[in-house]
């Protein structure tokens, strides 16, 4: 039986589809098998890190700022730009969160959150409109705008610091506050993550967003609107962060001009980590998402697995490391395979 | 099912258009009229205006002048999305799909149907997709991903993906190029149904077979103008080679004769999987040997292999006795070789850079002293190579990229033959070049040939090969199938190696 | 154009005739109207407004003080130049310093003397150049996500092996040295070391071989390596180079504020980044200048230095930086637009774009 690509049957159990199928879910689940795993050795060393009362909500609670600035970073990336102002402007969003407490007293909780991911949506509308209408890389003006929204700020903030105490009591409850044992922010995490991996799963927008990652002169040529869904990603990556800004300060209560510090690296390393390729094209919301978790759940498993959580960085430069070095060999073992395979037809 | 609406009007037509690039005249007075349920041929030589006129009626580009019909009704495309919207559906020569998107996904991108809540349908879209392959008769499954598709499966999509959308016309560029014989049949058949569902079919090739098999007209264009257009029954190959180069044939080469020596160049069982089989050859010195074959035949990767650009697995390369080491173009350069690459734009030239550095990028080790180099020192040499080309510039800091095809090729040549090396290998001599630069090329090829070096030269235009080469070597997929010497090749010869197995083939 | 002319009769004889420019245009174009000239003439323009403007800035001790600062900066700038040119980035340089950093001061604190552990830091960091190197020339991965990854391997290792603690007892002559001045001249004494290796960038780069074939890859990797250029291994020096630099500058980081920490120059690839930018480098690779990129480095000090005189706070600085890298590349795309519409009008450009 020829093995041409001409013939190759349709029939569900060998077709490419659940064979690649099954690839891509295998990186998901790869992760979440990771992650399973750093638990489950972790728990074994000192059961309290998930039995305890605090134990299993902190878990799931302490990732779900990064899992949503993840989301929006992958959703960038995925158009093969990259967004490097998401700490700057979780920053941003989390001092004006502050500021909206102390400066309005009696403002509804859902308007801060409003306000937040609307500030963040148009501090991303800028990044988007320079990248998408001025034709210059992403890397160097979202560099340009992380230190721009920094700089505002630093100058905003100067030294002051905002305390848990000029905020409400219901706002800070947010940030430990569980729902029938998950807490409120991963569910809001999730929430995010299942709108936006639904969006790029099921709609035409977001399928164009990996068209235009994975041949941005072909979606050109396609006449997709590529200067309109570069926009939009930008946009959510912007909202991504400002509502982490309204979450982070919700669950630390104190704000100062170095809330959200690095984070952007933390939040492209989430993404590469669960499978979002640098270069656009591939990938899921779901990945970046577990990316983000297991990055977390290591870090705060090494210190219980005897490793001072100094090493945490080196682990996360292994894991980034070892995810693209994987993605390649796997790329390259797929295309020699293929071109055998047409070679056997030819020869 | 496309119809022209009054009988009699062509479903397109295009009457005189001319476009320019700044100084550069890319088409003259493009003329074209396509009915529906018919298979039209256009034929040219490089550089005759046929990809710019399709690339006009693709909406890439906006004519200067002319008129431009479609089913009776004048258009202006702004943009290519438009003139899909049209119905006009062109597949290129390199296929515009999204690698790491299903086969299904590519051939909906932008349109798929959508169902409540904007939510893909998924299940319609796969039933349609398998629908289109039925119909077109063949198996790809519609959720692998499109990369590593062979370019076979890649036009077929490609083809999908107009029928799809319902294409009035179906413009196919150099379609057979990179096909092997089966699939060709399979195109064929494809393209045979699409025209008896009267939709419009325009088919760009080189390969006259081909174009006499599946064609009923051929339209001639040459140097940007309208030639002719005939029914396939009322004309013949040679006729239309003649109206393609405008005179005859032998007229062209100025060949000379030279005193064939040594072997300098020694390929002996090449071997990349997938790529090439089994290659040997010889050039000797003062010897021009043609590549021949038709494109995808594998020539290209053949000479980038002995190069050394591409790897190769097993198999030897000597100049003058010596082993060339694979994968290393700079000692292969070293000892002797120079390659003139197929794609002037993106190989042979760095194309951003100026001439004088580009002239100069082969030798800048031997130029510099003490290990600097300065502008001043590459202008002396480029100042020599230029001249002695006649490449014409103003100034040897102009940007490569503003010079045309021919003057490019020159610059290309210059550099390689600052190398001073012993066997010159070059890709598609004069393709893209206007008629009076090709004539000083071939030219050049035969003067050093006469110096004493062994010269390669790939073509895929047969009268070149055949005005020029002392031998000839033909290839087909991947291997050589016959080596001529000049009396026996003729264009039947070469063809028939080109078309079929070693086994089948007279050597 | 359809008729064949005849053979042309060989050449004159003599070839050296003068029938080329050399250059399109005059002497003054060619320097003047460059990107580079910009930021420089920039720069003129804010020492000058700034000498006159903020008190004591013009002195030789503000000078000594913005030079110090901008030393490590400057360091890295030069070989990250060619890095830039060739297409690639490298943002582990940061972490790099660090790590030199904790390993120069560890290996001295266990009794090593100050020049051997520098020279084994220094070694660290061609290790360190030699990963992303290999990784991005053999592996074959794209140097934005190598290097985003060894950023935070290396600053990991870093902070790893000293925590939060840092080594501060350095021999006074060396750390003096780090801080000294040249006589009166308000110049410290690294310049020199700083200048002869600018120097010798920018020989590298402008008056080599091995340059011309930096802007080769940068400009078409494709077309270099058919034209004989080396482009893997060109690559894989760019970054052990630059990681060697990254440790110099470690050191010398460590050495002029006394202290070896595990998060020392956190952030400081950005600045870099940002100064080699903006002085007219192309993140698209092919194009740019040394002279440019000291023009780059010291505007951003320059503006530093004398903001924090005037006493405005640091985030301005930021603000600053940002728009102008900002700018720098907005300006350039403006640019190569209104060129390419005045070189070829009524051309549509490549694919896709609306016929006009």
């Amino acid at each position: 039986m020829s093995t041409s690509t001409m013939f190759t049957p349709t029939e569900p159990g060998t077709t490419f589809s659940s064979r690649i199928g099954g690839l891509a879910r295998a990186r998901e689940t790869g992760i979440l098998l990771a992650l399973l795993l750093v638990i489950a050795v972790t728990t074994i060393k000192n059961p309290a890190f998930l039995f305890s009362s605090d134990g299993f909500r902190d878990l799931l609670l302490t990732p779900s700022i990064l899992v949503v600035v993840a989301i929006g970073e992958a959703m960038v990336i995925i158009t093969r730009n990259v967004d490097l102002s998401v700490g700057s402007i979780l920053g941003l969003s989390a001092y004006l969160t502050g500021r909206l407490f102390i400066d309005f007293p009696g403002i509804p909780i859902l308007v801060v959150f409003a306000i937040g991911i609307i500030f963040g949506a148009l501090l991303g509308l800028i990044n988007g409109a320079l990248v998408a209408f001025a034709r210059v890389p992403s890397l160097v003006i979202t560099l340009g705008t992380l230190y721009i929204y920094r700089g505002i700020n630093l100058a905003w903030t100067g030294s002051d610091r905002i305390d848990p105490s000029e905020m409400p009591a219901a706002f800070l409850r947010l940030g430990t506050q569980t729902i029938l044992g998950i807490p409120v922010l991963t569910l809001i995490a999730a929430a995010v993550l299942i709108v936006g991996a639904w969006y790029m799963k099921n709609t035409r927008g977001g399928r164009e967003f990996y068209a235009i990652g994975s041949d941005p002169s072909a979606a050109d040529l396609y006449g997709l609107k590529v200067t309109q869904r570069v926009l939009a990603a930008f946009l959510v990556s912007g909202a991504a962060a400002g509502l982490a800004g309204v979450l982070y300060a919700a669950r630390y209560g104190t704000v100062n001009a170095q809330a959200g510090l690095g984070l952007e690296l933390e939040a492209v390393g989430a993404a590469v980590i669960g499978g979002v390729a640098i270069f656009g094209g591939s990938g899921t919301l779901w990945g970046a998402a577990f990316g983000a978790v297991l990055l977390f759940t290591i870090n705060r498993a090494l210190p219980v697995l005897g490793i001072p959580d100094f090493w945490q960085r080196a682990v996360v430069g292994v894991l980034i490391i070892g995810a693209i070095v994987l993605d390649r060999i796997l790329a390259l073992r797929q295309s020699r395979k293929l071109i055998e395979a047409r070679d056997q037809d030819h020869g | 099912m496309a119809s022209a609406p009054a009988e009699g009007t062509p479903t397109l037509e295009l009457r005189d258009v001319s476009k320019a690039f700044g100084q550069v005249i890319a088409l003259r007075t493009g003329s074209l009229t396509l009915y529906s349920g018919s298979i039209h041929a256009l034929v040219g030589e490089n550089g005759a205006g046929k990809s710019t006129l399709v690339k006009i009626i693709a909406g890439l580009y906006h004519r200067d002048s002319g008129t431009f019909e479609l089913e009776g009704q004048p258009v202006e495309f702004k943009s290519t999305a438009e003139s899909k919207a049209a119905g006009i559906a062109v597949i290129y020569q390199e296929p515009t799909l999204f690698p790491d998107l299903t086969v299904t996904e590519n051939i909906f991108m932008g349109r798929q149907p959508v169902g409540r809540l904007g939510r893909i349908d998924r299940k319609v879209m796969r039933q349609e997709v398998r629908d289109l392959m039925a119909r077109l008769g063949v198996k790809i499954d519609p959720d692998r991903p499109a990369e590593g598709l062979s370019i076979a499966d890649q036009q077929i999509i490609e083809i999908a993906k107009a029928i799809s959308l319902d294409a009035k016309v179906l413009i196919m560029d150099e379609p057979t190029a990179a096909l092997s014989g089966v699939e060709v049949e399979r195109l064929f058949a494809v393209a045979r149904s699409l025209r008896d569902e009267d939709r419009a079919l325009l088919f760009i090739s080189h390969r006259f077979d081909e174009v006499f098999e599946l064609c009923d007209t051929i339209t001639v264009m040459r140097d940007g103008a309208y030639i002719s257009t005939d029914a396939t029954a009322d004309t013949s190959v040679p006729e239309i080679v003649r109206r393609m180069v405008g005179r005859d044939v032998n007229e062209l080469f100025p060949k000379q004769k030279a005193k064939i020596g040594e072997p300098l160049l020694v390929v002996e069982n090449l071997n990349m999987p997938g790529v090439f089989h089994d290659i040997s050859f010889t050039v000797r010195s003062g010897e021009i040997v043609g590549l021949a074959g038709l494109v995808g035949a594998g020539r290209s990767e053949v000479v980038r292999a002995v190069f050394g650009v591409d790897p190769y697995e097993t198999g030897t390369v000597t100049v003058d006795g010596k082993a060339v080491p694979p994968a290393s173009p700079s000692t292969a350069m070293r000892m002797g070789l120079a390659l003139v690459p197929e794609d002037r734009r993106k190989q042979g030239l760095v194309i951003d850079s100026t001439v004088g550095r580009n002239i100069t990028t082969a030798i800048r080790r031997l130029l510099a002293r003490f290990g600097l180099i300065t502008t001043g020192m590459e202008n002396e040499s480029a100042q020599v190579w230029a001249s002695r080309l006649e490449v014409k510039t103003r100034a040897l800091d102009a940007v490569a990229g503003t010079l045309s095809g021919g003057n490019q090729q020159k610059v290309v040549l210059g550099k390689w033959l600052a190398t001073k090396p012993r066997v010159l290998i070059i890709d598609e001599p004069t393709r893209g070049i206007d008629v009076g630069t090709k004539a000083e090329v071939h030219r050049m090829m035969s003067e050093l040939a006469g110096q004493g070096l062994g010269i390669l030269m790939i073509s895929s235009e047969l009268p070149e090969v055949l005005g020029m080469a002392d031998r000839v070597l033909v290839m087909r997929e991947g291997r050589i199938t016959a080596d001529l010497d000049r009396e026996a090749a003729n264009s039947e010869s070469v063809m028939f190696a080109a078309t079929h197995a070693a086994e089948e083939s007279y050597a | 154009m359809a008729s064949v002319t005849a053979p042309a009769p060989a050449p004159a004889p003599d070839i050296k005739e003068q029938r080329y420019l050399d250059h399109g245009q005059p002497l003054w174009r060619r320097i003047l109207l460059t990107r580079e000239m910009a930021i420089i003439a920039l720069l003129i323009a804010v020492i000058i407004v700034a000498s006159a403007v903020v008190p004591r800035f013009g002195t030789t001790v503000t000078l000594g003080f913005l030079l110090l600062d901008v030393t490590p900066i400057l360091l890295i700038a030069l070989p990250m130049t060619l890095v830039i040119i060739t297409g690639e980035i490298d943002l582990s340089v940061a972490s790099m310093v660090g790590l030199s950093s904790v390993i120069f001061g560890v290996l001295h604190q266990a009794g090593l003397s100050i020049p051997i552990a520098a020279l084994l830091a220094l070694g660290v960091g061609a290790i360190g150049g030699t990963i992303n190197g290999l990784l991005v020339t053999a592996v074959g991965l794209p140097s934005l996500a190598v290097t985003i990854g060894t950023l935070a391997l290396y600053r990991g290792l870093a902070v790893g092996i000293l925590g939060t603690t840092a080594i501060t007892d350095f021999p006074r002559y060396w750390t003096q040295l780090a801080k000294d001045r040249m006589g009166d001249t308000g110049i410290p004494i690294v310049m020199i070391l700083v200048a002869i290796l600018a120097v010798i960038f920018a020989v590298v780069l402008h008056f080599t071989p091995f340059g011309r074939g930096i802007y080769a890859i940068g400009l078409s990797a494709e077309a270099a390596q058919f034209s004989g250029v080396r482009v893997k291994r060109t690559k894989l020096i760019l970054f052990v180079v630059i990681g060697i630099i990254s440790a110099l500058a470690g050191i010398y980081y460590t050495l002029r504020y006394g202290s070896s920490r595990g998060d020392n120059a956190t952030g400081m690839e950005l600045q870099v980044i940002a100064a080699v930018l903006l002085g007219g480098v192309s993140i698209f690779g092919g194009r740019g200048a040394i002279h440019g990129v000291i023009g780059g480095v010291l505007l951003i000090g320059v503006l530093a230095s004398a903001l924090r005189l005037a006493n405005v706070t640091s985030d301005v600085i930021n603000i600053i930086t940002g728009v102008l890298l900002v700018l720098s590349v907005v300006s350039s795309s403006v640019l190569a637009w209104v060129q390419s519409r005045r070189a070829r009008p009524g051309a549509a450009r490549g694919a896709g774009t609306s016929a006009k």
